[in-house]
C-alpha cells in the first residue's frame, strides 16, 4: 500500500452525479456501501432511491482502470409516508444499506428508512424464451386448433436486464427512528436499531421480531442517552455492539439472556471533569461504530475524533486520531448552525491497517495505523482529471497562511463528507459529497 | 423547553476571557466557546445533553395540521390575514398554528437519481 516512496497516493477515477450547484433535496446521498466482494457499490439518497454501480469486468486486469464503476441498477426503495395516528411524517430517506453475502446468482441487500426495512433482490436476466406453442412472439394467443406440430421453446440471449424486487418488508417494529441495520454472520438474522431499542429479525420472517435492547426509561423525563449505532461482530454471531450519545459503547452477548439490557463490556474513556464544558457531551456522542474486519478492534467516530478500541480493553481506546481538532475553537458557531450534530461515518480498509472518515469543505481524512501517518484529501471537481493524483490539503490554524493552505474560517461547512466506503479487498474508495459520488483508487506505478 | 437557539436577539459583546483573573490556568478552547454561547443565549438550559435535546431529536418529523386550530386562528385574526409561518421555522410549537402552506408537499420522487444519469 505505501509505495517505496512512503505515503500512499490516491488518484481520481470517477465522479457520479449532477454538476450544478443547485442541489435538490432528494439527491442528497445518505448512505454508501460496497458489497462483500467490492464488485457492487450501492448508494441511497434522501429521495428514497437506491443506485447500484458495478465494477467494470473488462478492466479488472488493467490496474489503473480497475476502479471504473457503471450503473447496474436503480430503483425506488422507499416512499414518503404519513402516520396519521401520530401525526408523524416518515421520510423516505435511506438511512442505511447493508449487503447480504452472495449465496446464489442473485444479490440481496437490506435498505432502511426511519421506520421500515426492506430486503431487495437484484437479479440478472440475459435470456428469454422464444418459440412458445400457444403464444405468438408478440404475445397474442394462438388458436389451439391451428396447431399441428409441437416445438420446444428455446432460450435466446437478450440484452442484460437487471431487476430489483422487494422480497421482504419488515415494518411496524420501531417507534423511534432507525439508525442502523447489521446482518449477522449466521446469514439468518439481522438487527435493526433505533434511538431507544434494538430488534433482532430473521431474514425470512417479517411479522415478528425480538427486542434485544431497550433503553427507554419508564419516565421519559429521565432520558439521558440514546442509541446512535449498532453492529454485529463480523464472526461471532452472538456478539453485537451499540454506541450511545454519551460516548459509550456496549458489547452484548446474546447467549447471556434474551434481553441484552445488561452489557457484557462497556467501553468508555474516562473524562477529566475539569475539562467538562457545555459541549462535552454533544461532541462525545458517537456517530458511527464499526468492527474491524478481523473482529479484534472497534472503531468509533465522535465529532472531533476517531478512536480505535481493543475489544479486550474497556477503559480507554488504544488509538485516537484527531480529525479536525481546529474546530474545537469554533464550537459555539457550530452549535448555532447545528453542524455540531452532523453524523460522520468511518470505515476500515480491507486489512484493517488504514481508517477513513469525512470532514467539512469536502475534505476527508485517512489514518494509517501502523505508520502513524495521516492524510487530508479533497473530493472536488477541480481535481477530477482521469488518474489525477490528489494533492494533500492542509488547514491553517495559526496566523500565517501558507500558499495552498486554507484557513479555518474559509472552510465551507455546507460541504460535508458524511459517508465514505472502502472496497473490501482493494484500494478503491467511494466518497460521497452532498450529491456527488467520487471514486478514487491508489496510484499505480 | 428551554432551548433558545432559535432566538434572534443579537449578542451583547461581552468580552470572552482567554485567561482567568485569579488562577494561572488557561481556559480551554471549549470553555471559551461555552462562554461565548452563554453570552449570546443567557437563558440556555444547564442540562445541554439532557432530556430536552434528546426529546427534540426523538420527535423529529412531527408535523400536524389541525383544521380546528387553524379555523379558530383564522376567526380570531382581525385584519383577515391568514396565519402564516415565519420563514425558516421548522419547529412547530406553542402559538404557531401550522397552515396548509407550511406543510411541504409529500410526493415520492418520480425522477430517477442523477447518479444514474
Amino acid at each position: 500500500m505505501a509505495g517505496p516512496g512512503g505515503d500512499m497516493q490516491w488518484c481520481f477515477s470517477q465522479v457520479k452525479g449532477a454538476i450544478d450547484d443547485d442541489v435538490a433535496e432528494a439527491d442528497i446521498i445518505s448512505t454508501v456501501e460496497f458489497n462483500h466482494t467490492g464488485e457492487l457499490l450501492a448508494t441511497g439518497d434522501k429521495g428514497g432511491r437506491v443506485v447500484i454501480f458495478q465494477q467494470e469486468v473488462e478492466n479488472k486486469n488493467l490496474p489503473q482502470f480497475r476502479s471504473e464503476y457503471n450503473v447496474y441498477s436503480t430503483f425506488q426503495s422507499h416512499e414518503p409516508e404519513f402516520d396519521y395516528l401520530k401525526s408523524l411524517e416518515i421520510e423516505e430517506k435511506i438511512n442505511k444499506i447493508r449487503w447480504l453475502p452472495q449465496k446464489n446468482a442473485a444479490q440481496f441487500l437490506l435498505s432502511t428508512n426511519d421506520k421500515t426495512i426492506k430486503l431487495w433482490k437484484i437479479s440478472e436476466r440475459d435470456k428469454r424464451p422464444e418459440g412458445y406453442n400457444l403464444k405468438e412472439e408478440d404475445g397474442r394467443y394462438r388458436d389451439p386448433n391451428t396447431i399441428t406440430a409441437l416445438r420446444v421453446p428455446v432460450l435466446i440471449p437478450m440484452d442484460l436486464m437487471v431487476e430489483a424486487s422487494p422480497r421482504r418488508v419488515f415494518s411496524n417494529a420501531h417507534t423511534y427512528h432507525i439508525n442502523s441495520v447489521s446482518v449477522n454472520s449466521d446469514d439468518e438474522t439481522y438487527l435493526s436499531a433505533d434511538d431507544l431499542r434494538i430488534n433482532l429479525w430473521n431474514l425470512e420472517i417479517t411479522d415478528r421480531s425480538f427486542n434485544i435492547v431497550d433503553i427507554k426509561p419508564a419516565n421519559m423525563e429521565e432520558l439521558t442517552e440514546v442509541i446512535t449505532a449498532a453492529e454485529f461482530h463480523p464472526h461471532q454471531c452472538n456478539t453485537f455492539v451499540y454506541s450511545s450519545s454519551k460516548g459509550t459503547i456496549r458489547l452484548c452477548d446474546m447467549r447471556a439472556s434474551a434481553l441484552c439490557d445488561k452489557h457484557s463490556k462497556l467501553f468508555e474513556e474516562p473524562e477529566n471533569p475539569s475539562n467538562r464544558s457545555f459541549f462535552s457531551e454533544i461532541i462525545s456522542s458517537i456517530s458511527d461504530v464499526k468492527f474491524s474486519h478481523n473482529g479484534r478492534y472497534l472503531m468509533t467516530r465522535d465529532y472531533l475524533s476517531v478512536k480505535i478500541w481493543d475489544l479486550n480493553m474497556e477503559n480507554r481506546p488504544v488509538e485516537t486520531y484527531q480529525v479536525h481538532e481546529y474546530l474545537r475553537n469554533k464550537l459555539c458557531s457550530l452549535y448555532e448552525n447545528d453542524c455540531i450534530f452532523d453524523k460522520f461515518e468511518c470505515c476500515w480498509n480491507g486489512n484493517d491497517s488504514v481508517v477513513m472518515t469525512g470532514s467539512y469543505n469536502n475534505f476527508f481524512r485517512m489514518f494509517e495505523r501502523g505508520q502513524r501517518r495521516d492524510a487530508t484529501l479533497e473530493a472536488s471537481r477541480e481535481n477530477s482529471k482521469p488518474l489525477q493524483v490528489l494533492k494533500p490539503r492542509k488547514v491553517c490554524t495559526g496566523g500565517k497562511r501558507k500558499k495552498d493552505e486554507i484557513s479555518v474560517d474559509s472552510l465551507d461547512f455546507n460541504k460535508k463528507i458524511l459517508h465514505t466506503a472502502w472496497h473490501p479487498q482493494d484500494n478503491i474508495i467511494a466518497v460521497a459529497t452532498t450529491n456527488n459520488l467520487y471514486i478514487f483508487q491508489d496510484k499505480v506505478n | 423547553m428551554s432551548e433558545d437557539n432559535d432566538e434572534t436577539q443579537t449578542a451583547e459583546e461581552t468580552p470572552v476571557e482567554e485567561e482567568t483573573e485569579s488562577q494561572d490556568k488557561v481556559i480551554s478552547p471549549e470553555k471559551a466557546e461555552e462562554a461565548k454561547l452563554k453570552a449570546r443565549y443567557p437563558n440556555l438550559g444547564h442540562k445541554p445533553g439532557g432530556s430536552d435535546l434528546l426529546r427534540k431529536r426523538l420527535q423529529k418529523g412531527q408535523k400536524y395540521f389541525d383544521s380546528g386550530d387553524y379555523n379558530m386562528a383564522k376567526a380570531k385574526i382581525k385584519n383577515k390575514q391568514l396565519p402564516t409561518a415565519a420563514p425558516e421555522k421548522t419547529e412547530i410549537t406553542g402559538d404557531h398554528i401550522p397552515t396548509p402552506q407550511d406543510l411541504p408537499q409529500r410526493k415520492p420522487s418520480l425522477v430517477a437519481s442523477k447518479l444514474a444519469g
